[in-house]
């Protein structure tokens, strides 16, 4: 019975992810997924289980390690970008959950400490850009303050528009542009 | 190992030249004085031919129309008598005649005498003795006194230029001469170089790095490489602007949220918050007599230009028309202030005098940023975008004049002009 628990999981977890907003996703080199066929192409997906047979369950051969959960795919710890409207800077309640699953990251792990980098796009001043990204970036951290995360375990900062992950001149791009990331220490 | 790197420059000179900034000229000031620069007697024995440089830097400041001369046989020198009927039929307001000869202790002695052809009258002259590497900068700066003397402004010629180069993954802080040539690099960096800001005696750059993964100020002393870090607080750390005496440092920083600004020591010593405020705060510059600050605001909602006295009080805000003003600079004399305006999309250089508070949009580009005045306040140094890539450009404070500084790979952009240094 419980490979068959796991493996609607599984598919809830990978429907999860093909459902992500567009915007959401490291915008290069990352494959799009169409929804549906990263399973089967995968090759993980179990096999059923026919009626009367044993399904055999080892729990020595291949045991994952408890995955970091910073880098696990499954994991929403491992997302990490939040992305923003044009001139705009809230947080938008999409994001709500990852923000959150961050602060509860730092609460249950005080000695863990985060960089929050904000992006702006690539138009105007590139000095006022850096303080476009500062307010970016303090929002994030402003959250993560408000969900119990230590202001210690916290620095908010600002690439302006000096780092895109798009360099295209068209709102698609910018969107992408307009985002705070949140790096673990060692990760910078 | 300089000396190699020398004769393997001059064996691949179309490349290495193309490394270089090239300026072009597309656009003159309306009233141009007509000059002959004659062939300097000897200069063949210098190298790079002091009377093409002199010619050069003329006809680039869009003042001087250089005239094309006949051979003329023999050479006039600055010792010759003037025939200035002659000169008068070329169309010349004005004549250079000088000469070049190696003395006997193995330097060079160049000598010059400049003419006003129209009163007849000989407007004196100079001499330098140099070394033969300084042929160039002997060249400016004749260059420099025949501007002076004819405009009564003092020239630019001898003037050097900051700008950053981005190619591929790699950032460059360049130095060169205000017309390209002489490049060096004072910097190489794989992460972001923003906002060289020259010291006013021109041998320090305050600049801002992300090679810590954040923005932090650098002070970086260009003689010998040596660069100390002027604000590394938590959180960003940019928009260095230097006060005219050279003793303090305007900057922009995120250390107790927001973005506000700041006066600290180059050392890093002496915070002294300046605004208080919910906004951002950013890109000081400090008036010729210190005592002002202009900075780029967006308190009111949209970002524009305000001014605070240093030693404290209520900003005032100095723009109003249109919903984005950034990027203020003084120019030397205080009358004007160069900024970056947006219109319809389009993000154009602007000056405004502050007197009448009259407003004109000098240039018809959509990218422009990053003005700086020259010395002698006549050029505005930008950064733009043509074709896809990053370029340079100087326009005359009455926008008349305009000149275009590229380099063949890659992009250029975060200008600023340095002082005079003589």
């Amino acid at each position: 019975m419980r490979p068959i628990v796991i493996a609607a999981l599984l598919a809830a977890a990978l429907a999860g992810c093909s459902s992500t907003p567009e915007e959401e996703q490291s915008p290069a080199g990352v494959e799009e997924r169409q929804p549906g066929t990263g399973a089967a192409a995968g090759g993980a997906q179990p096999q059923p289980v026919k009626p009367g047979e044993v399904a055999r369950v080892d729990l020595t051969a291949g045991k994952p390690q408890a995955p970091n959960p910073l880098k696990d795919p499954a994991s929403i710890l491992s997302r990490r970008s939040v992305y923003f409207d044009y001139d705009k800077y809230d947080i938008k309640d999409e994001f709500r959950p990852l923000i959150e699953a961050h602060a509860k990251y730092l609460r249950e792990h005080p000695e863990a400490k985060v960089l929050v980098q904000g992006n702006a796009d690539e138009r105007g001043s590139r000095e006022y850009n850096v303080g476009l990204g500062q307010r970016r970036s303090d929002a994030v951290k402003r959250m993560l303050m408000l969900l119990g995360a230590k202001e210690a375990q916290i620095e908010s900062v600002s690439l302006g528009e000096e780092k895109p992950v798009c360099t295209e001149s068209n709102e698609a791009c910018w969107a992408k542009n307009r985002r705070g990331d949140i790096l673990y220490q060692g990760e910078y | 190992m300089r000396r190699l790197a020398a004769a393997l420059a001059t064996a691949v000179v179309p490349v290495f030249a193309s490394a270089q900034l090239t300026i072009e000229i597309t656009g003159a000031g309306a009233q141009r004085i007509p000059i002959a620069v004659a062939p300097f007697a000897g200069e063949a024995a210098l190298g790079s031919g002091i009377s093409a440089i002199v010619k050069a830097d003329l006809e680039r400041s869009g003042l001087f129309r250089v005239l094309q001369l006949p051979p003329l046989v023999p050479v006039p020198t600055e010792a010759s008598a003037v025939n200035y009927a002659e000169w008068r039929s070329r169309l010349a307001d004005a004549l250079v005649l000088g000469s070049a000869a190696v003395r006997a202790d193995g330097r060079y002695e160049v000598r010059f005498k400049l003419h006003d052809v129209v009163k007849g009258a000989d407007l004196s002259g100079v001499a330098y003795t140099l070394p033969r590497e300084q042929a160039r900068a002997t060249a400016h700066r004749i260059a420099d006194y025949v501007y002076e003397k004819l405009t009564g402004t003092k020239g630019v010629f001898s003037t050097r230029i900051a700008y950053v180069v981005k190619r591929g993954s790699r950032y460059e802080l360049k130095i060169a001469d205000a017309d390209g040539a002489g490049e060096e690099t004072a910097l190489v960096s794989l992460e972001p170089i923003i906002s060289p800001a020259w010291s006013p005696d021109g041998r320090r750059l305050a600049y801002v790095s992300f090679e810590n993964k954040k923005p932090v100020i650098y002070v970086h002393s260009l003689a010998d490489g040596k660069r100390q870090v002027a604000a590394n607080f938590k959180g960003s750390n940019s928009a260095p602007a230097w006060s005219p005496d050279g003793t303090r440092l305007a900057v922009a920083l995120s250390r107790e949220g927001g973005t506000q600004l700041y006066l600290i020591n180059p050392d890093g010593s002496g915070l002294r918050r300046l605004t208080q405020s919910n906004a951002v705060d950013t890109e000081p510059a400090f008036s010729p007599d210190g005592q002002i600050l202009y900075f780029t605001s967006d308190r009111g909602g949209s970002p524009q230009i305000y001014r605070m006295p240093v030693a404290g009080g209520e900003p005032q805000r100095v723009t109003f028309e249109g919903a984005y003003n950034v990027s203020p600079r003084v120019s030397p004399d205080g009358k004007l202030l160069a900024y970056i305006t947006r219109t319809n999309g389009r993000f154009q250089l602007a000056v405004m005098d502050l007197a009448s508070r009259q407003v004109q949009v000098l240039t018809d580009s959509d990218r422009d940023e990053s003005p700086s005045f020259a010395p002698n306040g006549r050029m505005i140094l930008i950064a733009t975008v043509i074709g896809g890539r990053g370029v340079l450009s100087a326009v005359s404070a009455d926008g008349r004049v305009k000149q275009r500084l590229t380099v063949s790979a890659g992009d250029v952009r975060e200008p600023a002009w340095g002082p005079f240094t003589n």
